[in-house]
């Protein structure tokens, strides 16, 4: 079921068109990645769900309606550049910004309480923000987008400024936040979350959008047929090109082309005709692959 | 509590906790109050010790002229300067020596020929008490001079001191003592107070939108409030700042006033008239300051205070949310600090005009130009206040604030239009005609 509906984006700034026909569905409970490199248009498409722009002409439908200021409302979102009051203390302003949402503030410390606790950043309760780094600012800005259990999180660039540690951290809070059933847009340039986290991804380039899809089928349809296969031994194939075999440790390690040769299944049984094998892998393209490859075609 | 007044109570909380707030609203009064008060306690430390001045007197003439008195000692010597002066060296007594005057000839004839020696410059009380002296001898003598009969008494039967008392009638006849000078300082101190206020407290209203602004924060604050309340908001808050500190003022002002009048008391300010008397020569008995102080609190009585703090409230109130409206939307027109000048020119113009019409408004109150100074709300805060202390017909009040109540209805909204489309406008220069044409956006 479609939560989110986007259908022919427009949006035109004086110069250049930073959208041109955009369209793209967001299932309900999902995780949904906008990529692209920069200045593709990600952050202005971002900017029209939360009605920071207008579209020049298309249609946003939030659950099959009009999306309007008033939905925004119930909207997380966090933005690129993140912003916070400077000189405010860092729980002060966390309240205040739940309570904006529309939490009491009861509600507020109490939900407060939970995950400065779960991001173990309790001691930041009375710092200003400025006495932060990029990084910490960031996990505060996190939590106070997700505060309110918004039905729809909007995240830009959510893992830049993040060292690894952090970065997995958010990842595994963002898939928790999906379980629970909220449903999440990101955009991004890290490539390794993408396919960790999205089901669905647009990739967007040059104001259009040259790939859409799930991530699993994009994945298959980029295949380079390329085998992997870890033996006991040496083997043959009448059929496909070996590409490489080098035998480490006891294990042969074996690259195997695959053109008109009929499928795995034929060319596992001639293998293990020939040795005894431990894994036999398709070898999918990396997203960053994909990314890499659509964008300079 | 709804959405702005969480708004306001943290544009509030934020700025009053804030130690310059703190600093500058608490040291004012007290300087302010260090500023009258010292100088008053300093005329009141008179130089006790006695001063004694040795006279080298060719004229013989003035033994009677300059007499001993409690503060000075005057010792009359036949010899001459150079003689006086180094008996004085070798002696070492010059410990008590204040000075040598020197009069060389008839002072009638050259009344250059004075001069006063001293090792240490004698000060101003000294040399002016000596001058006054010497010029009542002198024109004694010149009196004395043309010869006519009881001319001196005469003379001092002629002079006069005009003093006209100012009292002011109302309709029921009742009488209250006015002054002038009293209408034309408060008058001004209130003008420039509001000026103050406004000024100041407006262009928080367009640091702090534009501080919004550009740290993105908007953004995410927009998502959960309308734009006009986040503007309001941040207006209604920086108000209650100014009230605040306003109030804390007159607060601090009484206390410290009471206090200062309790110790010091009326003391305190005869001495301080004394001094003035003093120093401006006119002789003035004690009688006559007496008199002045007297004077000088039956005016401050006749006059109604709490009107004009009551005025003030309301046309502060009213000049500022005219003013920040406008500084609310050049605040989130632009991108950064240096552009606001380019808009904020317009605006702060006609305030600082209000201020001159002030100033010559409040010598002429009734004059064309205070009336339509107090009518048009760009000016009428400042220029109103300048003229209440002169009591400004009621109806001219009433339309002012009419006019200025209304007028800031009209900028609030025109600034609310503009707030909505520049506070998420980004990287784009901004011209007059951009802003119309946000204002005409439906």
């Amino acid at each position: 079921m479609k939560l989110l509906e986007i259908n022919n984006v427009v949006k035109q700034y004086s110069g250049h068109r930073a959208l041109d026909g955009v369209s793209l569905n967001v299932p309900r409970g999902s995780v949904y990645g906008f990529l692209g490199p920069n200045g593709a248009g990600k952050t202005t498409l971002i900017r029209i769900i939360n009605c920071i722009t207008a579209p020049d002409s298309g249609e946003v439908l939030l659950n099959g309606k009009k999306l309007t200021l008033e939905d925004v409302r119930n909207i997380g979102y966090l933005p690129e550049e993140r912003g916070l009051y400077k000189k405010m203390k860092v729980g002060e302003q966390a309240l205040y910004l739940a309570r904006l949402k529309g939490m009491s503030k009861a509600d507020a410390l109490k939900a407060l309480k939970y995950w400065f606790e779960k991001f173990e950043i309790q001691g930041w309760w009375n710092k200003k923000v400025e006495e932060l780094s990029k990084g910490m600012a960031q996990k505060v800005q996190f939590i106070t987008t997700i505060l309110h259990k918004p039905e729809l999180l909007i995240f830009d660039e959510p893992f830049s400024g993040f060292d690894p540690v952090n970065a997995d951290l958010l990842k595994r809070e963002i898939l928790e936040l999906r379980n629970q059933g909220a449903t999440i847009i990101f955009s991004t340039h890290n490539m390794a979350s993408v396919e960790e986290l999205c089901e669905n991804i647009s990739l967007v380039n040059k104001s259009k959008i040259v790939l859409q899809g799930n991530v699993a089928e994009i994945r298959a349809t980029h295949a380079s047929d390329t085998l992997q296969l870890r033996t006991a031994t040496e083997f043959q194939l009448q059929n496909c090109d070996i590409i490489s075999q080098n035998i480490e440790n006891d294990v042969c390690e074996t690259i195997v082309k695959k053109k008109d040769c009929g499928s795995n299944n034929e060319i596992l049984q001639e293998v293990m005709s020939q040795t005894q094998v431990f894994s036999f892998v398709e070898q999918l393209p990396t997203m960053n692959d994909i990314f890499i490859r659509t964008v300079t075609k | 509590m709804s959405k702005i007044g969480i708004i306001i109570q943290r544009e509030y909380r934020s700025r009053v906790m804030k130690k310059s707030f703190l600093l500058l609203t608490f040291l004012t009064p007290i300087f302010m109050a260090a500023m009258i008060i010292l100088p008053m306690w300093i005329a009141t430390m008179k130089d006790e010790t006695v001063k004694n001045i040795i006279v080298v007197d060719r004229t013989n003439e003035l033994k009677d002229v300059l007499k001993t008195n409690e503060q000075y000692t005057f010792e009359f010597v036949d010899e001459s300067l150079e003689h006086v002066r180094d008996n004085q060296q070798q002696s070492k007594k010059s410990d008590n020596l204040t000075a040598i005057l020197y009069v060389s000839d008839n002072l009638v004839e050259n009344p250059n020929a004075v001069t006063i020696y001293s090792e240490k410059q004698i000060n101003v009380e000294l040399k002016g008490y000596i001058a006054q002296e010497l010029n009542n001898y002198v024109r004694d003598k010149k009196l004395e001079a043309l010869n006519i009969q009881d001319l001196k008494e005469k003379i001092e039967q002629a002079k006069s001191d005009v003093n006209i008392s100012t009292i002011k009638w109302d309709s029921s006849g009742k009488e209250t003592e006015g002054s002038a000078e009293m209408a034309l300082i408060i008058g001004m101190a209130a003008a420039f107070l509001i000026y103050m206020f406004i000024m100041s407290y407006g262009s928080q209203v367009m640091s702090g939108v534009l501080q919004e602004k550009t740290s993105r924060i908007v953004e995410v604050i927009i998502s959960s409030v309308k734009p006009f309340e986040l503007m309001m908001g941040k207006i209604i808050g920086i108000a209650l700042v100014g009230l605040t500190q306003f109030t804390i003022w007159i607060v601090f002002t009484l206390i410290l006033s009471s206090i200062g009048t309790a110790f010091l008391g009326p003391d305190l300010s005869t001495a301080a008239m004394t001094e003035t008397a003093h120093i401006s020569q006119t002789a003035m008995t004690d009688a006559d300051t007496a008199d002045m102080v007297s004077k000088v609190y039956s005016m401050l009585s006749g006059f109604d205070f709490v009107k004009v703090l009551f005025l003030f409230l309301i046309y502060f109130l009213g000049g500022y949310l005219l003013y920040a409206s406008l500084f609310a939307a050049i605040g989130s027109a632009v991108d950064n600090e240096t552009d606001t000048q380019q808009f904020s020119m317009p605006i702060t113009l006609p305030i600082i005009f209000a201020i001159f019409i002030a100033l010559y408004a409040a010598q002429s109150p009734d004059s064309s130009l205070a009336f339509w100074g107090s009518m048009i709300p760009f000016t009428s805060p400042v220029v109103m206040m300048a003229r209440i202390p002169y009591d400004v017909p009621t109806w001219q009040i009433l339309l002012s604030i009419a006019i200025l109540v209304g007028s800031f209805i009209a900028s609030t909204w025109l600034a609310g239009k503009i707030y909505r489309t520049g506070i998420l406008m980004y990287g784009k220069k901004v011209t007059w005609k951009e802003l119309w044409k946000w204002v005409r956006v439906k």
